[in-house]
């Protein structure tokens, strides 16, 4: 007759100020760096935030926190643990350090679950970290998540920004709305994507430079803010 | 415990198709519980009597089991679920996120974890029954 948990998704979120899913058409552009810096960026201006990982085929974010030996809580649902001051929420607390080879019917069951009984407190912002495309994830948030937000990443290649046109253009269609574009790793001083970006009627939110120093701060929350990719991010994090 | 969060999600379905429907008042909701996620009856039974409103005073739930079943996608085998062949912690992932079965479980057959859930994953709403 019904899946019930459909049903319970809007009281599960209604506490929560703003939702904005980090995403792109591309993997690799920096989708999870860009998620975990601006959650935390938030954390330090004070805000209450959540980050909720839905790259459940290769999940990320739990190792650019350094996030270890945490677990939700049951209670009376999962209520998610509080990692360098953000509530904290992915499939690995269940899947582990092991593979997730899940199809598209089974990740978005597992995301349908997951939105369903993840109790999370009212939050100002709940940061989710995107799979690469336009496929399951997607689609569930903007049918599940009626606030749902975007915020693009792309590099500097054409064939990144190739895939972020697609994925800009369709959510202009459904008028889901777009924050902007972050271009990410960039290692010149070219305008030509701000560009682009403006032409298409999408907000250019700023060129993160390509910064040697991240790897180094991966699985270091206080080292990754003091680094060039943070301090840009925290500008974002001013406007929105 | 998180069987509440459940039981919460059955009542707000049961609620809006009642309202759909026009029933002033629900007599009986069968909840179809799969095998997988094995939630645990009694409390769900609980919480169930505690959340439900006004409209749902003399409500009857029933509760069915239903056995969990794969076909895997390689080499065609179908097989049942045993959770008594799994760790707890193991039993414990998959009674959150019933999917993650595809970390640890694999045909006996053939070893590939890329197998389709049949039946028994988790909580379904089967059916609502009431007056007018
Ligand atoms: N601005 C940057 N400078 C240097 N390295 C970066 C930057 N942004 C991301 N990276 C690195 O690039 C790789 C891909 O980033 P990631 O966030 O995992 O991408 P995605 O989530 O889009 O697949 C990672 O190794 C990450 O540490
Ligand atoms: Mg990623
Ligand atoms: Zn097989």
């Amino acid at each position: 007759m019904a899946d019930p948990r459909v049903n319970i998704i809007d009281k599960r979120l209604k506490n929560i100020r703003r939702i904005i899913a980090v995403s792109s058409g591309k993997g690799g552009v920096g989708k999870s760096m860009v998620a975990t810096t601006l959650a935390l960026s938030l954390v330090k201006r004070g805000c209450k935030v959540g980050l909720f990982d839905l790259d459940f085929t290769s999940p990320s974010t739990h190792i650019i926190l350094g996030a270890e030996g945490v677990q939700p809580c049951e209670e009376k649902g999962l209520i998610p643990p509080v990692v360098h001051g953000l509530e904290y929420m992915s499939l690995v607390y269940y899947s582990g350090n092991h593979a997730a080879p899940l199809r598209g019917a089974d990740t978005s069951n597992a995301l349908i679950e997951l939105l369903a009984v993840t109790l999370w407190s009212d939050l100002d912002y709940l940061v989710i970290d995107m799979p690469p495309g336009i496929g399951d994830a997607v689609l569930d948030l903007i049918r599940f998540v009626k606030r749902i937000e975007f915020l693009v990443v792309t590099t500097s290649s054409q064939l990144a920004f190739e895939t972020v046109k697609k994925l800009g253009g369709l959510l202009q269609e459904l008028g889901v709305p777009v924050l902007g574009v972050v271009e990410n790793m960039k290692m010149t001083e070219s305008t030509n994507l701000q560009q682009q970006t403006e032409a298409l009627g999408l907000k250019f939110l700023a060129g993160i430079p390509y910064d040697p120093k991240v790897e180094a701060a991966i699985g270091d929350a206080e080292n990754l803010l003091k680094t060039e990719v943070a301090r840009k991010v925290k500008a974002i994090a001013q406007t929105v | 415990m998180h069987e509440w969060a459940l039981a919460e999600a059955v009542i707000a379905t049961a609620t809006k198709i009642a309202e759909q429907e026009g029933l002033k008042q629900v007599t009986e909701v069968t909840v179809k519980i799969g095998e997988m996620q094995d939630v645990e009856r009694g409390i769900f039974r609980f919480a169930l009597t505690q959340l439900k409103p006004e409209n749902f005073r003399n409500t009857k739930f029933l509760l069915t089991k239903s056995k969990a079943s794969f076909k895997c996608r390689i080499c065609g085998n179908t097989w049942l679920f045993k959770k008594t062949k799994l760790d707890k912690e193991t039993a414990e992932a998959i009674h959150f996120v019933p999917e993650v079965a595809h970390t640890y479980i694999k045909c006996p057959k053939c070893g590939s974890p890329d197998f389709e859930i049949l039946e028994g994953r988790g909580v379904w709403l089967e059916s609502i029954k009431g007056a007018k």
